[in-house]
This record gives structure tokens, sequence and C-alpha cells, in this order.
């Protein structure tokens, strides 16, 4: 096994005025995520969803540490990089209920979410898939010349896929300014990932056969995840190629719709639960001297804004339903034929 | 206006394109270095350099991974897939990936890319590298679809997909290579989904693609000695697909024959066939025929792979049976 590499936060925690940022995002994405669960036990969101509950602090360091012409690409796990790109929630929560208010009219739905003006330029459905797809927008960054980095969250079960080994060569060989960021949140769908990888570590210990350090970071904790996309982000804007980061998470709920998650272990469960990203760094900003008046207005202005998000979405219509055969091609139709 | 092999055509083509637009990037596996392994981009490494051309590790999906991100973001990228046959380890990519994301983002997301590849049979490679592959490609809602047949084809075909805001897939087919034929000089740009009529004649409509198109027209020789003139047509895009070309002839003709080399089931005739049937019955004067490959992989012998492509005796038969 390799020697895996604890990133330093000796520069010290971040300033202030990120921190509550990283407090504000994840609150948000976590109010957003409770309310999507309510909503789908509703039936007012369908067919599926993949929540992120208990991931936050993964989307929020990173997200937090990106400027704003920089690329992201996410799973079907991706409400919380979507809304970490500073997407509004209404239109996110309309994408899950099918309303023409939805971030793609309600063509893509929950799985899918994208928002090109953000830079948020998808989220990928097909495990692995979207690694390489990642890489071209770093290439195209490198070939425009332009200081822009892409980041790419996936699961840990994506490290047992082709792409993910046929990427991150890629990325190396071509010295791409690219972070692949790894949820390693312990569960594929319903198999634990230990369970079928043959090293511990199933990022990280693949990371030294590209001739990248094994970068792995306590995902429940934001201002670690911060530190260490700072200073991937920083390596591949400056021209030191790719890296692949191993934040260790867990998902407080099922893999997707009403699951319940049932399969793991109570003791595994209640365990993470004490290690709940909210709360753990609600304390360490208290501790930090923080009055919690600033944390509650943020968390009521939080409250507010899911409400009033979810009022949106509820009040907009399903999609026009002449976007069937909209948009297949460019000319904006789905003409085959003259 | 020069001969040149289809081979060259395609390096010429790329190379049109490349000094038209800087955005226009090319990779692919032994493109660079060796160009490439049917020699068909010889000199575009000497030409562009290695800021634009990249030789790539063996990751199909990588490949057209880094295809669709570029495209995504401001390039054009030109991406070759050795043969096409290894579309199978990386379908993924063109037909959820590519194929979808502009539908599933509403717009958002615009892919203009090409991907070439060396398609089909006759040069006794056996089944892994000889399949004609088109018909999988336009099975997917999303893609466009291109196969010429002559060399001056191949570079304006190809300047139309390389300038398309959609991905393209140009089939290339690797029995033609060596085959020549006059390229005009200067700027070469065609258009996509537009039929080439090239042999009129009352008797029939002969719609072929890629390779078959000159068996068809040797058959259409063969047919005129004994009296039979048949109109032969060059589909050359699969989608979009030219049905008004093939209507209006069918119209005069009263019979259809494809010429197909994809395996039978779900070839591009059947769709062709289903179009006619549907909408232009009562203009046929008998049974609509496809000549195909049979239903099988290609087997390596020469002598069975010639048996199972379609040839001019097939063809002629063809039309024999819808017009008799
Ligand atoms: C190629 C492919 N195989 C299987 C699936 C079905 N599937 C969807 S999510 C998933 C588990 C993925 O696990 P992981 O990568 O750890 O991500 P997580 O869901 O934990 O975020 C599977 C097997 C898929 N979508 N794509």
């Amino acid at each position: 096994m390799t020697d895996v590499m604890q990133p330093s936060v000796d520069a010290g925690p971040p300033a202030l005025d990120v921190r509550l940022r990283l407090y504000q995002m994840m609150v948000e994405m976590r109010d957003f995520e409770k309310r999507a669960y309510d909503l789908f036990l509703q039936g007012l969101v369908k067919g599926t969803s993949h929540l992120g509950l208990g991931q936050e602090a993964v989307a929020a360091g990173f997200g937090a540490a990106l400027a704003p012409s920089d690329y992201t690409f996410a799973t079907y796990r991706g409400h919380n990089h979507t809304l970490a790109r500073g997407v509004p929630m209404a239109p996110v929560m309309a994408e899950l209920m099918a309303r023409q208010l939805g971030l793609m009219a309600g063509k893509g739905g929950s799985m899918h979410l994208t928002s090109v003006a953000h830079r948020m330029m998808g989220s990928y459905a097909i495990v692995g898939a979207h690694l390489t797809i990642a890489n071209g927008a770093a290439w195209s960054s490198k070939l425009r010349g332009a200081p822009e980095v892409t980041v790419c969250f996936f699961g840990d079960g994506t490290t047992n896929i082709g792409a993910f080994h046929e990427a991150l060569n890629l990325a190396v060989v071509w010295n791409l300014p690219i972070v692949f960021v790894c949820e390693n949140n312990r569960w594929m769908e319903y198999t634990p990932i230990g369970s079928v990888t043959a090293v511990p570590h199933p990022a990280a210990d693949r990371a030294p056969a590209y001739g990248l350090p094994g970068i792995v970071v306590d995902g429940n904790d934001a201002d670690a995840t911060y530190a260490v996309a700072v200073a991937a982000f920083a390596r591949a804007r400056g021209g030191g190629g790719p890296s692949l980061v191993e934040a260790e998470t867990y998902r407080h709920g099922g893999h997707s719709r009403a699951d319940p998650g049932k399969y793991r272990p109570d003791e595994e469960v209640a365990a993470w639960l004490e290690r709940d990203p909210l709360p753990l760094y609600r304390q360490r900003l208290l501790q930090a001297g923080v009055p919690e008046q600033a944390l509650v207005s943020i968390e009521e202005a939080s409250h507010r804004a899911i409400d009033e998000a979810t009022e949106l979405a509820k009040a907009s219509p399903p999609p026009d339903l002449s976007l069937v055969e909209k948009d297949v091609y460019a000319d904006g139709g789905a003409a085959w034929r003259r | 206006m020069a001969e040149m092999s289809y081979r060259d055509a395609v390096a010429h083509g790329i190379a049109q394109e490349m000094r038209r637009d800087p955005s226009v990037v090319f990779l692919g596996e032994d493109i660079g270095s060796a160009g490439g392994v049917f020699k068909a981009t010889v000199g575009v490494l000497d030409t562009f350099g290695r800021t634009r051309v990249f030789d790539t590790p063996i990751s199909e999906q990588a490949i057209l991974g880094a295809a669709m991100g570029a495209a995504m973001t401001g390039m054009r990228p030109v991406a070759e897939i050795m043969f096409s046959d290894f579309f199978a380890v990386c379908w993924d990519i063109v037909a959820n990936e590519i194929a979808k994301t502009r539908y599933m983002t509403n717009g958002q997301v615009t892919l203009p890319l090409v991907i070439r590849s060396g398609n089909g049979g006759g040069s006794r490679f056996g089944a892994q590298h000889s399949q004609s592959v088109e018909n999988w490609a336009m099975a997917v809602p999303g893609l466009k679809v291109v196969a010429p047949s002559t060399p001056k084809d191949v570079v304006g075909l190809l300047a139309a997909a390389v300038r398309d805001t959609d991905p393209v897939l140009f089939f290339e087919q690797k029995s033609l290579y060596a085959t020549k034929g006059e390229v005009p000089d200067g700027e070469i740009v065609d258009e996509l989904g537009k039929a080439s009529v090239l042999r009129q004649g009352p008797a029939a409509t002969v719609v072929a693609l890629a390779a078959m198109v000159p068996r068809a027209l040797a058959a259409a020789e063969r047919l005129a000695q004994e009296g039979i003139e048949v109109t032969v047509i060059d589909l050359r895009s699969l989608v979009p697909l030219d049905v008004t070309t093939v209507a209006t002839s069918v119209a005069r003709t009263g019979h259809l024959i494809t010429v197909e080399e994809n395996p039978r089931l779900c070839g591009w005739g059947a769709e062709l066939s289903s179009i006619i049937a549907e909408e232009n019955l009562f203009d046929l004067d008998g049974p609509i025929v496809r000549v195909t490959t049979p239903h099988v992989p290609l087997p390596a012998a020469d002598a069975l792979e010639d048996a199972a492509l379609p040839n001019v005796d097939r063809i002629v038969d063809g039309v024999r049976r819808s017009v008799l």
C-alpha cells in the first residue's frame, strides 16, 4: 500500500469571510437536499434523485475555492455541486420537479443538472464517463491558454471502471489543469467499496500508478477540503498538472429515491452521524468566536430561500410539450431527414 | 483539378480545415508521427505541429471524452477511432454523452466535433476489424452520420462535418482508401444530407453508400448492357437522410434497391425501405429489395469475405428481382 499523504493545513484556517461562506453553502445544500427528499416522498419529485446529504463539506470546500471561469463536472449525485456554483435553488428544484422553470426545462432531470452560464458543465449518470469529458474541458483551457481549471467529482465506485483509469493517465500525460475529487462515501449503491476493491483507498492508492501523490482528506471538514482544493487548484493553474483527491465522507441517507440505506451497519451510520459536517463546522465557528447570531441569520436566510424556491417550483407548470422534439440538433429541432 | 487517392483526400481535408480554423485540433492513436495506421493522415503533424495534433494512448473513451469536453468549451476537435469496430469500447461516450447532452441540457451544450473512423470489410482482417457499423450510429438520436465514396466527397463532406455545429460520425470505408478520383483545386465545402444522383435510368433506383457505390455503378453498367438502365444514388449521409432525392427517383422508376455493407438486421436500407413503403407505396411497381451483407460477423478468408459482402452479381440479381 502506498503512503497516503494527509494534506497539511498548516496555513491555518481560511479567512473568516471564507468560513462563513463555507457554512452558508453547506446550510443551503442541507436545506435543499432535505426538501428534495420531502418532495420525493410527497410524489412531487418524480423519477429518481441521489442526495448529497452528509457530503456537503466536499462540495462546499471545493466549490468555494473555484474561480467563476473554472469548470465543474459532477455525477447524478450533483445537486450540491450545482448549488456550489451559484445556481439558484428554484430552477434546480423545478428541474427535480419536472417543471418548465427547471434548469433544463425538465429535459434532464435530477441526474443531469447543468448550467453552462455558471460553468456547471454537467452532471453525468454513466459511472466514470465524465472524467474523460472533464479532461476535454481542461485540455481546451490549455489549448486556449486560458487560466481556467476543471474540477471533476465522482464516487468511490467509479474508481473501478475503465474510464477512470483512461482519464487519469491522459490527464497526467497531457499535464492538464484538472482536479479529480473522489467522494469516498464507502458505499457504491448497496455494496461497500471495500468488498470489491483491491486497495483500501480506492482513489488515493491508485494515484501512484499515474505518478500522482495519494491525497486523502477528511471530507467532513470544510476547512480541510477547502485547503486541499486551494492547493490543488493553484497547482493546476500554475501548470503543475492534475491532482487526485480522495475525500472521506458518508452519505446520510440511502443511495437514491426513498432508499433508507438499511444495508449499512447501525454503528457505522451512528459513528458518521456523529461526524456530521454541519454541526461540526458550526461548533468550530462558535469556538473561533463567531457570534451565534451570525450563524442563525445564515440558517434563517437559507430556510427562507428553500421555501421560496419550493413555492416558485410548485407554481411552475409542466414543460411545454413542444420540447419533446427540440434541441436534438443544433438547429433547435429533431429533424433527421430531408 | 488533381487526381488524389481517397486516403490522401482525408489528410487534405483535415489540413484544409485546420488551416482555416485555429480551433480545429486533431487527436487519435498513431495519427501524428505515424500518419495513421491507414496512412490517411500523413503530413498533418508536420504541417500543424504538436500543439494541434495529438497522438493519444490506446484509450478510446479518453479520446472521445477529450473531444467532447473540448467541443463544449470552444474547440472543434476531430478525433479518430482507428477501426470502427472499436466504437464498441467507447460507445457510451458516443451514444450517451455526445449524442444526448445537447438534448438533456435543453440546448445549453453545443458539440461541434467530428469522429472519423475506418469502417467496413474487404481487408481480410477478420470479424473484429471489418464490420460496417454506420447503422449503429444511425440508430442514435443526436448524431449526424456521413460516409463518402469518392476522394472529392471525402474533402467536401469532411469540411462540412468540421463546420457543422453538431457531432458528426465520419465513416471512411477502408476498402476505398486506395481508390483514386479527381479533386478540384482550392477550398471544397460540401453539404451534409444531400445524396448524389450518379447515373440516371428509368428502370429502377439503386441506392448505395460508400464502398457499395462503385459496386452499384458496376452493376448498373452490366444491366445497361442488357438494356436495363437504372438510376444510382450515392446516399453520402445517413443523418440527415436525403429521403427527397430517393423518393423523387422512385416516383420515376417504380423500383427501389438498397445496397448495404452493414449486416442485414436494422441496416440503413431497412429504414429507407420502410419510409418509401409508408410514404410512396403507390409509386412502387415491384418489391423493394435489400442487398446486404448477411447477418453474420465478417469472416477473414478472402473467399469467405468476398462471398459475404454484396458484390456486383448480387446487386444485378437484386435489381432483377425487383423489376421482373
Ligand atoms: C457504467 C454504470 N454502471 C452502473 C451504473 C448504476 N449505478 C448508478 S450509481 C452506482 C453506484 C456508484 O457508486 P459511486 O461511484 O461510489 O458513487 P455514489 O453513488 O456513492 O456517489 C451504480 C452502480 C451506472 N450508472 N453506470
